[in-house]
């Protein structure tokens, strides 16, 4: 146990460095980074709750006021300061990117280790679920699933539809990665020995599949982040969010709802959609980067220019 | 195999899909708790006791939930039978019917745009691989991806209606409501810039991203390099060798983009008040009309079902490797 | 030999710049060798030794990250001083290639005659029909019915698809034939067909073949000059009788020792203890110090030069003295 600690550290010390080398995969870490940090100091970096309304010396709420001294990014429809809602819709939308994405490389990751790893009918079946999964256009799915939970009117957050409807629909491509590195790890020397000296299924996956695929799950796990980030924005914007706590989605369906844009109000409806892209953008870049140092693709190709020359005078050999 | 074979494995595969959203469907709609008495009139109409009894043995709600309830409401929907709207106190089938072709027209303008430009801007960022164009093509296509659809939406209605007086929703001028498009075509265009660059500017990073992933593929591939010693130009194997085979993929990637290209359409049709299905469905959604909502989900699954199964034998068609029977 | 050499290859380098940190990797260096009309030249080595890329290096067919030194006489003009237009039109003209069996060499969507066809055409060396009959005649040259040319490539078995690569590097009449292992991955009768075939075709047309390969079989067979080589160099060359009776490089020697049966072909090497070294971490002195049998202090130190040993036979190796 000891040992492969230790050898963990290592290769994770030698990952480290070849990653600190990529431009690419550096930038998406500080920004999602970045984001994470806000998230969990967002009381530290207002002096406003989110519901304060801010009103000027007559005690007027301060309606659709641009940036200035009062909120550095301005105020809302209803005088509410956009900075203090952008640092704790933070939370929000982070919370509920996290855990839908959890749920989905949970499932993914049990499904795709059980169809590779068994074969037969319980990966047919799962292939064919994801195929089936994979036509069906996932936004109109996702809309109709929770108006009809919210027609079943159960005591639940409405974040918490939204985690559970977003983690049960995106793991099919994780469960495919994984069954496919299974399937090819199966093959591989170890496991047949393991299996010859009498190891038992669960012991062979704990401790030889597991992992080994551990790192694309994470790689993998950070792409299905950004998914899930963008498509809660998506639902939240249709006003499937939780209007008492509002993500950077339900900001924009507010700002779209109560006409920021005709107000001229740039500072509502700007700051939230970049905060999402600023997000998914650093999950993508940080996620693609580690799947492609952990998966590596082709290097070059046939047409990739031509080979520069360097002639010689004449000369001539073995005399 | 056989490309009989082939063909038929995809139409059962479209029918197995068809069949689990009107299982789904059907689920969502009838099994699950809340009055289906309710759900077919709407909830706040009031009624008698009697009437709701006649209503339930007229809709068959006494009879057995499956097969007896199941295997009526399949019969109801095959025949173009959707319910009433709650909130439109209209067919289902008929406003649906009423918005397809907006939808289309938006999608269709979209995606051919988007794919003509994302094929060939792929292929020459794949070609021309590390370049400062290829990392401009990465660069916007990663932007492009991370970019919430309805946001992308939201900055160009605002920029457009600004600085460049472009109209801020609709699908013509209120003057012209009502009279068919043909006549009104340059109002009908105006309306149509904004959201079809929205469309296709999401769509182009994807389409490129995956046309420049699919030419390295082809361009890594010995026939290349066969090509090359032949004494081809890098334009000739391009277009005589590669994009045939870099095509081929694309098409089914195309298919399985749909599903994406629908949810453009919800997000983008809300955005720009376009009056097509993707509009309709959020409008069902906000007033909860749940018969509406259902049907505009059926009609949406069963033509990205259909659209995939298309493109699948449009690539056995294509593919000289899969035989004719 | 008093013909002028088709092919004179004189001090051959070829790099390639690789990704981190502006390393280089020499994958070829100083080769040099000639090909005289008619002849058949075998380059051995291990796999990686560089073979490959000396074909394409004179072929001018490696990527931007490649880049080549030396000088490439072929007719006593230097390829290497063409422009990549210029190069361009000879290529396939005046020398073609036909790539290992198990490559996927031909273009899966399209028919084997057009592929055939493209070459000529492309050449503009005749009008679309008279190139239509011409492919016609060269599939039936190789054995191939010439109705099949309609077909594609993944209805042809793997020898037959082998033979329609011939077919077509034939298209264009070339002087010379590049073959980089012709029959890896083909069944064993498979593989003594296209030999045969290769031989039949070089007999009646006059063509000068460079044959790749590991299969010192194929080289006893085939070959009238062997070029052997080890780690990007050339360690030995000379007549084949004359490297197969009288090696004098302790390589070559391990070689056919490890070869057992030359009445076999199809047998690979069999293996030599320890591995070739890393392009990027080479030994100073000579490259096989490390793994050669005979290894002096010296060898460690010093990079043994290609010396004479008799005419027309050459070792690089400390153990070799001038004659």
């Amino acid at each position: 146990m000891l040992e492969t600690w230790f050898l963990f550290q290592r290769n994770l010390s030698a990952f480290w460095r070849a990653f600190r080398r990529n431009r690419m995969g550096m930038a998406g870490a500080v920004l999602l980074l970045s984001a994470v940090l806000v998230a969990l100091f967002a009381p530290l970096l207002s002096p406003y709750e989110p519901t304060t309304v801010i009103r000027d010396p007559s005690g007027r709420g301060l309606t659709f006021a641009p940036p200035s001294v009062h909120g550095p990014l301005g105020t809302d429809d209803a005088g509410r300061d956009v900075w203090t809602q952008l640092v704790y819709g933070a939370r929000i939308s982070l919370l509920v990117g996290f855990l839908a994405g959890l749920i989905a490389m949970f499932i993914g990751s049990l499904l795709g280790i059980l169809a590779g790893y068994f074969g037969g009918w319980l990966d047919m079946l799962l292939m064919r679920v994801t195929d089936v999964l994979l036509v069906i256009p996932d936004l109109p799915l996702m809309l109709v699933l929770v108006a009809t939970l919210r027609q079943m009117e159960l005591k639940i957050s409405p974040l918490v539809v939204l985690i559970l409807v977003i983690g049960l629909l995106y793991w099919t491509s994780t469960a495919r990665l994984v069954r496919s590195q299974v399937l090819s790890i199966k093959e591989r020397q170890f496991v047949a020995r393991a299996r010859a000296i009498g190891a038992g299924h669960v012991h062979i996956i704990r401790k030889h599949i597991v992992p080994q695929i551990l790192p694309l799950i994470v790689a993998n796990t950070v792409l299905i982040l950004s998914t899930a980030i963008l498509v809660e924005s998506g639902l939240a914007f249709l006003g499937l969010g939780d209007p008492t706590q509002p993500s950077w989605g339900t900001m924009l369906n507010f700002a779209f709802d109560r006409n920021a844009i005709s107000n001229g109000a740039w500072w509502f409806y700007l700051p939230p959609g970049l905060a999402i892209v600023w997000v998914s953008l650093g999950c993508v870049l940080l996620g693609n980067v580690l799947e492609e140092m952990l998966n590596p693709r082709l290097t070059a190709h046939h047409l990739e220019g031509e080979a520069s020359v360097r002639p010689a005078g004449e000369e001539t050999l073995h005399e | 195999m056989s490309r009989g074979g082939m063909l038929g494995r995809k139409v059962l595969f479209s029918l197995l899909t068809i069949f689990v959203v009107l299982v789904i469907n059907f689920v969502l709609f009838r099994v699950l708790p809340g009055d289906p008495v309710r759900a077919v009139i709407g909830r706040n109409v009031k009624l008698s006791a009697e009437a709701q009894q006649t209503l339930r043995e007229q809709f068959g709600l006494d009879k057995p939930i499956f097969p007896d309830q199941f295997l009526d409401t399949l019969g109801q929907w095959a025949r173009g039978n959707l319910g009433i709207s709650w909130s439109l106190r209209r067919p289902v089938a008929e406003i649906l019917a009423a918005k397809l072709w907006n939808t289309l027209l938006l999608i269709g303008l979209g995606q051919v745009l988007s794919i003509v430009l994302g094929i060939l801007l792929g292929l020459l960022a794949g070609w021309k691989r590390k370049t400062p164009f290829d990392v401009f093509a990465l660069t916007f296509s990663l932007i492009a991806w991370a970019t919430p659809t309805f946001w992308l939406g939201i900055i160009l209605l605002a920029a457009g209606s600004t600085w460049l007086g472009l109209p801020t929703g609709g699908l013509v001028s209120p003057e012209n409501v009502g009279k068919p498009l043909y006549t009104v075509l340059p109002d009908l265009a105006r309306h149509l810039v904004l959201p079809t660059l929205t469309l296709t500017i999401l769509y182009l990073g994807e389409y490129m991203l995956i046309m420049r992933s699919s030419i390295l593929e082809v361009l890594s591939e010995d026939y290349i390099l066969t090509a090359k010693a032949k004494g081809m130009t890098p334009w000739q194997v391009l277009w005589k060798h590669a994009l045939k085979n870099a095509m081929l993929p694309i098409v089914t990637l195309i298919a399985l983009n749909l599903g994406f290209t629908v949810s453009g359409a919800i997000y983008i049709e809300t955005v720009f008040s376009y009056d097509g299905l993707g509009k309709l469905f959020q409008t069902a959604l906000v007033k909860q009309d749940y018969p509406l909502l259902q049907g505009a989900f059926l009609l949406l699954a069963v033509s990205v079902i259909a659209a995939n199964l298309l493109a699948d034998v449009l690539y056995v068609l294509l593919d000289p490797r899969v035989k004719p029977t | 030999m008093s013909e002028p050499p088709l092919l004179r290859v004189r001090h051959l380098t070829t790099e390639f710049l690789l990704a981190d940190a502006g390393q280089r990797a020499r994958a070829v260096e100083d080769v040099s060798f000639d090909v005289y009309p008619g002849q058949t030249v075998g380059l051995v080595g291990e796999s990686g030794c560089g073979k490959t890329t000396v074909l394409m290096s004179i072929l001018r067919l490696l990527p931007a990250n490649a880049e080549i030194r030396g000088q490439v006489f072929f007719r006593g003009i230097d390829l290497l001083t063409l422009t990549e237009r210029q190069m361009r039109e000879r290529r396939w003209k005046d020398i073609s290639i036909v790539f290992q069996g198990a490559m996927n060499a031909l273009n899966p969507v399209m028919r084997v005659g057009e592929q055939i066809r493209e070459a000529i055409t492309l050449h503009g060396l005749m009008p679309p029909n008279e190139a239509e009959v011409r492919v016609g005649e060269l599939l039936e040259l190789v054995g191939i019915p010439k109705e099949r040319g309609a077909q594609y490539p993944f209805q042809y078995s793997g020898g037959m698809r082998q033979r329609a690569m011939i077919a077509m590097a034939l298209a264009c009449s070339p002087g010379l034939l590049f073959a980089d292992e012709p029959t890896t991955a083909l069944d064993v009768m498979v593989q003594a067909q296209i030999l045969e075939l290769l031989q039949g075709i070089q007999r009646k047309l006059g063509l000068a073949i460079v044959l790749v390969t590991h299969d010192l079989g194929v080289v006893a067979e085939m070959c009238d000059t062997v070029v052997v080589m080890y780690s990007g160099k050339v360690v030995e060359y000379g007549p084949v009788d004359v490297i197969f009776n009288a090696p004098q490089h302790p390589y070559t020697q391990n070689l056919l020792q490890a070869f057992p049966d030359l009445a076999r072909p199809g047998t690979v090497l069999a293996c030599i203890p320890g591995a070739p070294p890393r392009l990027t971490d080479l030994p100073p002195g000579c490259r096989f110090a490390p793994r050669c049998p005979a290894r002096m202090q010296w060898c460690d130190a010093e990079v043994p030069i290609l010396r004479e040993v008799q005419p027309a036979h050459f070792a690089a190796c400390h153990l070799v003295k001038d004659v």
